[in-house]
Order: structure tokens, then C-alpha cells, then sequence
């Protein structure tokens, strides 16, 4: 039994907080918010000569050949910084699509520009009425004379207007809500047929909706088997919803040590608020739930490493009971943040605002807490 | 016990929704829309439009005392007129005037002050907003240290107000000022009425996390007021205050205005829809929906005790904290539960979103309602105050 980083993964950890503590602080992170594009290509270069693009991919495709662990610590980090480099949607949405659906030429062509930072890529599969149930998708694909055409519209696909490439999840065949008869596609996001409304989120990062209309893609833009697509997104999920939770209790850590460094400066009746016992019972609720939050990305990560003995209902219990975990710590966390920070954790100028709005878009991201309940409920009490 | 409309009751209820049927008209309802308020000369001016309406029809200080213009209704006429308001989807007049400091001033005031004021608070041609907290001085309100010294028989006021709700449009404003340094923090305080007009103030905005300007800092540097408008006496200033702030806790149960926003709430899960299914169909969704629904049932009655309590026996006192603890938990509850019903959608911003047709206004309520939202368990005394309150002066702990 053993919870210790290896000595890579130290050094990757200690690589990012170095970074964010130098180049990274929050005034650096105000300016990318309020540029046009909402990200910093510099930093994304320096992510990519610092390693941090390469670490899922395999050696294959010149990259680093990192697990989950290594994920986990790079967005344990990042959170720390709330940095809004699309990490999530092009390394870990777009690229682990790649990934799983090669090799093939697209990936042995589009890999290689990831981890060198050339290629930013976006994974558009959310529509407007689909909320959290990913297969609930109207999108078509459907063959034309020179391979596909699409049509469809696409909401809150997370760093779409940056992107150079999109992974378009539309359907081949089934009806509306069906889990098969979804492909991926690959398509360039100047293709003609496709306009993007860019905005910006709450939590700082870029977003854009995406309209497909009849955009012609070639035969060999399909990723993978056609109609087989949800099969490549269950695969990249434990990852994804790994590396975001991973991020969140960086932000918790962030969080609650600004809060009791608060209460200490703090004075109010010719004391500091620190002491009074009201407020430290409700830090310590605010630590635990940390603490619970960590253990369960954890339990998370043990469920799904290599040679894991869980069996699959097992190892999903443990994904969704992370994701409700870190949901409730988060909600906790957050609120109590702003609250006993009182009117200063109010302020847009204070970063305990920015750090709370972040820790809320994850709790969205691939389903609420309640809607990771509902699939445990139902894994747990009503398969038995 | 008895909580029966008689037919006077049911009359005067027809009545008000007549009313607010025909005078709150597209024009200011659409005006007063929350995403207007970014737009402050459009909010302010939409707000003095009804609340102009609301006072040539003799309601818009029902609470007063009939002589200086109030409505003198019954409780129950109170409860159906905020009953109406609420659920005509019409946001409750702006405290600072009618409800903080004209109580204070027809309380406490001198005849010229209350000739001077009242008029121009009840016909909304003076925006007034608090002077109270300072940097140094939120929960421990009394440690504040702004001050207000006598100089050639004018005060000279020097401090910093913070947290200072709609600074910006006002006209007056009104201060606790500590005139003695010398007793106990209470009762060198002093109540002082000062135009926001006079040389030597300035304000600056404070961006709150919902993105918008509600709030600022009012800074005074040699501001010349004269002793005329100074309220009661000198240094008793905290005993006028007192009596305020239970007034402006009373007023923070709201359960009008969040008997409508649950009712939007739940007219919005019919459209949300997860996997086909609207949400007010889904098991769990409705237990979030009922805990709250049924909280806010519990302080209806709660509210009407408490007023009952109050037309019996004058001022409102320590139970007011209970009406601001719990009315304000369950208003987050329903931002809460608004937020998680547009999922992804309360996480963009929407004047862009709504372009492509993705319609989305309620989204960005539901975001910037829970963000501000998050401000009311921390103004008007923070909830963790309130519990103080009741432990102290109602558990005798």
C-alpha cells in the first residue's frame, strides 16, 4: 500500500507549481481572460517545451507514455493556478480520442503537432437539449459523393473557437437517444459549412456553440468503426473526469488554506474572526471535505490503474462516487469560501471568486453531482 | 387562529392585481429585467418609473404610519399585497428610502427633517443608499471610525464606507459617524444624514463575482454637513441604527419573491430535459425541488407570525434574525437549484449565447442570481451575526 508520488511524478508536479508560482499568477491569468482568443499561446508553447502536452500519449507518437497518475498530478496543479489553457479539451478530450481510436493516419499526423503545440483541438458533442446524457444527439452524418456531410448544432464545445481541429460526434444511424449509431469525425475547423459563436465562461475559460451546415468532410475523416463513437468516449472518460476532479482538489487546497490565512488577518470585536469557534468547526467541515474529495480521486485512480482486480461495475461505482464526492466538497467548499471571506470573497477583484466559479463549471462537466448519483443508484440498488 | 380572506379582503386583492395588472406594463417589466441592471442610468430610471406609479396610487410605503403617507393596512392586507407583488414577477421596492432610513427619520427625526425628507423619499426623487460598514468594521459594526467632528458648527466628516449598495444613483446618503471617541464603541455614534452632492466624496465601484456593479466604496474627505442633519442626538446614533436594522431584517424573508422564483423554477424543469426526460419528471430533482418547497412553506407561516406578533406589539425584534437566516438560505437554495437546471448553460455568457437562438435569459439569471446571491447571507448582518442574535437575546445563552 502506498499513496507516494514516484520521483517522475514529483518532478512533473513540482515542474508545474514552479511554473505557476513564476509565470502563472493571477494578475498574468486576468490579462489572457480579457484577450480576444482568452489564452495565452506563449504559455501553450511553453507547456508544450516543458513535456506537459506529451504525457498521455504514447512513445509511439513521440510522447511521453503517462497513466492517469500523471494526469492526475499535472491537474492537481493547474488548478492550483486556474489555468485556462485548454488542457482539457485538446490533451485530454480531442487527444485522447486520437489516441484511442488509432493509430491511424489522422492520429499519426495530428499527435505529433499536439504535443508540439501546433494542433488545438475541441470535441464538439453537447447539444442544446442534450444536458448530461452525451448520447442524446440529432447531429447527422450522412454519406455524400465525397465522403460526409454534416449537419447540426453544437453547444458549449469547451476551447471551440481556438481550435484548429474538431472531433464531431453526429449520428449515422439509430434514433435520437440511442448509444449506438454515433461516429466521430474529424474535421478542420475552417471547413466551409461551419460558423462558431465563441463566449466566454464563467470560470474564465472559452467556449463557443458551432453550427454544421452541410459541411463536407472526406470518407476518411470517420474516426474509428462507423457507428461505434460512444465506445472511444466511455474509453477516454475515466481520464477525463479523473484529471478534472484531480483539478478541483487543487482548487480546494487553494481554497481552504486562503480561508484560514483569512480568518487569521482578519479581526473583528479586537480579535481575529480565527478564533472564534463557530467558524473553525466550519473549517474543519471545509478540510475533511478536501480530504474525503482527495481520497476518493484516489480510490479513483487505484480502481483504474493496470492491475487493478476490480470488476467494471466496481471500478464505475468508484468513478461516480469521485464525481459526487467532489461535487458536495466543491459546493461546500466554495460557498464557504465566499462566506467567510464576507464581502471581500463578493469581489471580482479577489481571485476566491474566480477559484469557487471554476470548481462550479467542473461540477457540470460530464454530469452534476445528482447525475452521477442517479447511474451509482442505479449500479448499486437496482441491477441487484 | 384564522388565516381566512373576509370579502373586503377578497376585494382589495382584486384590486391589486387589477393594479399590477395594468400599470406594471411591458415597459417597465422589461426595463427592470435583471440583465438591464449592467445598464445602471436604464435600471435606475425603470425603478423610479414604478416606484412613481406605486406612489401616486398611495402604495408605495404601505408600512408607514398613515400620517406621513403610509397605507394604513392591515396585516393581512400586507400579506395579500406582497402575496400579488410576488407573483406578479414585480421586484419589491428599493429599501434604502422607504424602508431604512424614512422609519429612522419619522421615528427619531425633528419636524423639519421629516418635512424635508419624507416627501421626496415616497415620491422616489431621492435615491438613498447606507453608510454602515467600513473596511475595519462589518460584523463588529461598532468598531467603525469614520468621524464627524464639529468645526465652526458643521460637521467635518473623514472615513470609508464599503459594501455601499447602489452608491452610484444616489442622492443621499445616510451614515452612522462616530462623534466621540471617548466611551464605550457605542455610544460615540452618531446618525447623520449627508448628500452624496457635497465637495469632498467620491465613490468607487466594487465589480462583485456575478460580473456587474451593485456595490462601491464611498470615500469622505473633509466633508462639510450641517448639524441640521443630524438625527435625534448626538452620540445615540447606534439605538437608531439598532431599531433599523431590525426593520431591515424583517424584510429579508422574501418568501414573495421566492414563491415566484420557485414557481419559474418549476415551470423551467418541464422544458429542461436530461436523456427525453423533463426534469420535473426525475425522482431525484424533485426531492431538491420539495426540500426547498417545503422550507419555504414553513416560513410563510413563520413570516406571518412573526407580523402577526409585530401588529400586537410594535417594532420587530430578535425574531427578525430567524426571518433573515432562514429567508435567505432558501433564496440560495432556489438560485442553487435554478443553476443545476441549466447545467452547462448558466456557464456561458449569454449575450452571445443568445444570438444563435439558444435563448437563453434565464441562464444567465439562474448564474448571476446565485453569484450575487451568495451576498445574502453576508449583508445586513451575516447569518453567522444573526445566530449570535437569537442566541443571545432569544435562547438566553
Amino acid at each position: 500500500m502506498n499513496f507516494q508520488l514516484s520521483d517522475e511524478q514529483a518532478m512533473l508536479r513540482d515542474s508545474v507549481a514552479r511554473y505557476i508560482k513564476d509565470q502563472y499568477n493571477f494578475d498574468t491569468r486576468k490579462k489572457i481572460i480579457s484577450s480576444e482568443k482568452g489564452m495565452s499561446t506563449e504559455s501553450w508553447a511553453m507547456f508544450s517545451d516543458l513535456g506537459w502536452l506529451s504525457i498521455p500519449f504514447s512513445e509511439h507518437y513521440g510522447g511521453y507514455g503517462g497513466g492517469n497518475e500523471d494526469i492526475a498530478v499535472i491537474m492537481e496543479e493547474l488548478g492550483k493556478g486556474i489555468v485556462v489553457e485548454p488542457f482539457v479539451p485538446t490533451i485530454m478530450l480531442f487527444g485522447g480520442l486520437l489516441s484511442h481510436c488509432g493509430p491511424n493516419k489522422i492520429s499519426a499526423d495530428l499527435i505529433p503537432k499536439i504535443i508540439e503545440g501546433r494542433c488545438l483541438g475541441a470535441f464538439a458533442y453537447l447539444e442544446r437539449q442534450s444536458r448530461f446524457e452525451i448520447t442524446d444527439i440529432k447531429t447527422t452524418a450522412t454519406h455524400s459523393k465525397k465522403g460526409w456531410c454534416i449537419n447540426g448544432s453544437k453547444s458549449v464545445v469547451l476551447n471551440g473557437s481556438n481550435a484548429t481541429h474538431i472531433i464531431v460526434a453526429a449520428r449515422t444511424s439509430g434514433g435520437q437517444y440511442d448509444s449506438s449509431g454515433i461516429s466521430l469525425f474529424m474535421v478542420d475547423a475552417d471547413t466551409q459549412g461551419i460558423s462558431i459563436l465563441p463566449y466566454g465562461m464563467m470560470d474564465g475559460h472559452k467556449a463557443a456553440n458551432i453550427n454544421f451546415d452541410g459541411v463536407i468532410i472526406p470518407a476518411d475523416a470517420l474516426l474509428g468503426k462507423l457507428d461505434g463513437g460512444m465506445k472511444f468516449v466511455e474509453k477516454i472518460m475515466p481520464q477525463v473526469l479523473i484529471g478534472l476532479c484531480a483539478e478541483a482538489i487543487g482548487i480546494m487546497a487553494v481554497l481552504n488554506e486562503a480561508t484560514i490565512a483569512y480568518t487569521k488577518t482578519r479581526h473583528q470585536f479586537g480579535v481575529p474572526i480565527s478564533s472564534f469557534q463557530a467558524l473553525q468547526h466550519r473549517m474543519v467541515d471545509t478540510f475533511m471535505a478536501a480530504e474525503q474529495a482527495r481520497s476518493m480521486v484516489y480510490r479513483a485512480l487505484c480502481a483504474f490503474s493496470e492491475g487493478s482486480l476490480e470488476v467494471e461495475n466496481e471500478r464505475m461505482r468508484s468513478l461516480h462516487a469521485m464525481k459526487i464526492t467532489v461535487a458536495k466538497s466543491s459546493k461546500l467548499i466554495g460557498e464557504e469560501a465566499i462566506q467567510i471571506h464576507g464581502g471581500m470573497g463578493m469581489t471580482d477583484e479577489l481571485n476566491i471568486g474566480h477559484y469557487v466559479k471554476r470548481l462550479m463549471t467542473i461540477n457540470l462537466m460530464f454530469g452534476d453531482g445528482d447525475y452521477h448519483q442517479r447511474r451509482f443508484n442505479q449500479i448499486s440498488y437496482e441491477a441487484a | 387562529m384564522d388565516v381566512t380572506f373576509t370579502k373586503e379582503d377578497l376585494a382589495f386583492r382584486d384590486e391589486v392585481r387589477e393594479f399590477f395588472a395594468t400599470e406594471y406594463d411591458s415597459s417597465v417589466a422589461g426595463s427592470l429585467n435583471l440583465a438591464t441592471i449592467s445598464d445602471g442610468a436604464c435600471y435606475k430610471d425603470a425603478i423610479v418609473k414604478w416606484q412613481k406609479k406605486l406612489h401616486a396610487k398611495g402604495w408605495i410605503a404601505p408600512g408607514w404610519p398613515v400620517e406621513y403617507g403610509g397605507a394604513g393596512w392591515s396585516i393581512t392586507q400586507k400579506f395579500i399585497f406582497e402575496t400579488e407583488r410576488g407573483a406578479a414577477g414585480i421586484p419589491a421596492v428599493i429599501p434604502f428610502g422607504i424602508s431604512m432610513v424614512a422609519p429612522v427619520i419619522y421615528t427619531f427625526g425633528n419636524e423639519q427633517q421629516k418635512k424635508k425628507f419624507l416627501p421626496r423619499i415616497l415620491s422616489s426623487d431621492d435615491w438613498w443608499c447606507q453608510g454602515y460598514s467600513e473596511p475595519g468594521a462589518g460584523s463588529d459594526l461598532a468598531a467603525l471610525t469614520t468621524s464627524a467632528d464639529l468645526v465652526d458648527g458643521e460637521y467635518l466628516v473623514n472615513g470609508h464606507k464599503i459594501w455601499t449598495s447602489y452608491a452610484q444613483y444616489a442622492d443621499w446618503i445616510f451614515c452612522l459617524v462616530r462623534t466621540s471617541k471617548e466611551t464605550r464603541k457605542q455610544q460615540g455614534i452618531s446618525f447623520l444624514l449627508i448628500n452624496m452632492k457635497t465637495p469632498g466624496i467620491s465613490i468607487k465601484p466594487i465589480v462583485t463575482i456575478d460580473g456587474r456593479h451593485h456595490l462601491n466604496e464611498v470615500m469622505f474627505e473633509d466633508v462639510r454637513v450641517p448639524t441640521e442633519n443630524l438625527i435625534g442626538e448626538q452620540d445615540k446614533g447606534w439605538t437608531y441604527a439598532k431599531a433599523l436594522l431590525a426593520h431591515e431584517r424583517t424584510g429579508m424573508a422574501e418568501v414573495a419573491d421566492s414563491k415566484r422564483a420557485f414557481s419559474e423554477l418549476k415551470e423551467r424543469a418541464k422544458y429542461e430535459v436530461n436523456g427525453g426526460r423533463a426534469m420535473i419528471d426525475d425522482p431525484l430533482f424533485q426531492m431538491r425541488m420539495s426540500d426547498v418547497e417545503t422550507e419555504l412553506m414553513a416560513l410563510e407561516y413563520t413570516e406571518l407570525r412573526v407580523l402577526a406578533a409585530m401588529a400586537e406589539g410594535g417594532t420587530p425584534g430578535p425574531e427578525s434574525s430567524l426571518l433573515k437566516i432562514k429567508g435567505t438560505e432558501i433564496t440560495q437554495a432556489i438560485q442553487e437549484l435554478q443553476l443545476q437546471l441549466v447545467a452547462y448553460y448558466g456557464g456561458g455568457i449569454p449575450s452571445n449565447v443568445q444570438k444563435d437562438g439558444y435563448g437563453h435569459a434565464f441562464a444567465e439569471e439562474a448564474r448571476c442570481g446565485y453569484l450575487f446571491g451568495r451576498a445574502a447571507t453576508i449583508y445586513g448582518g451575516s447569518n453567522e451575526v444573526q445566530r449570535n442574535v437569537i442566541a443571545k437575546m432569544v435562547l438566553g445563552v
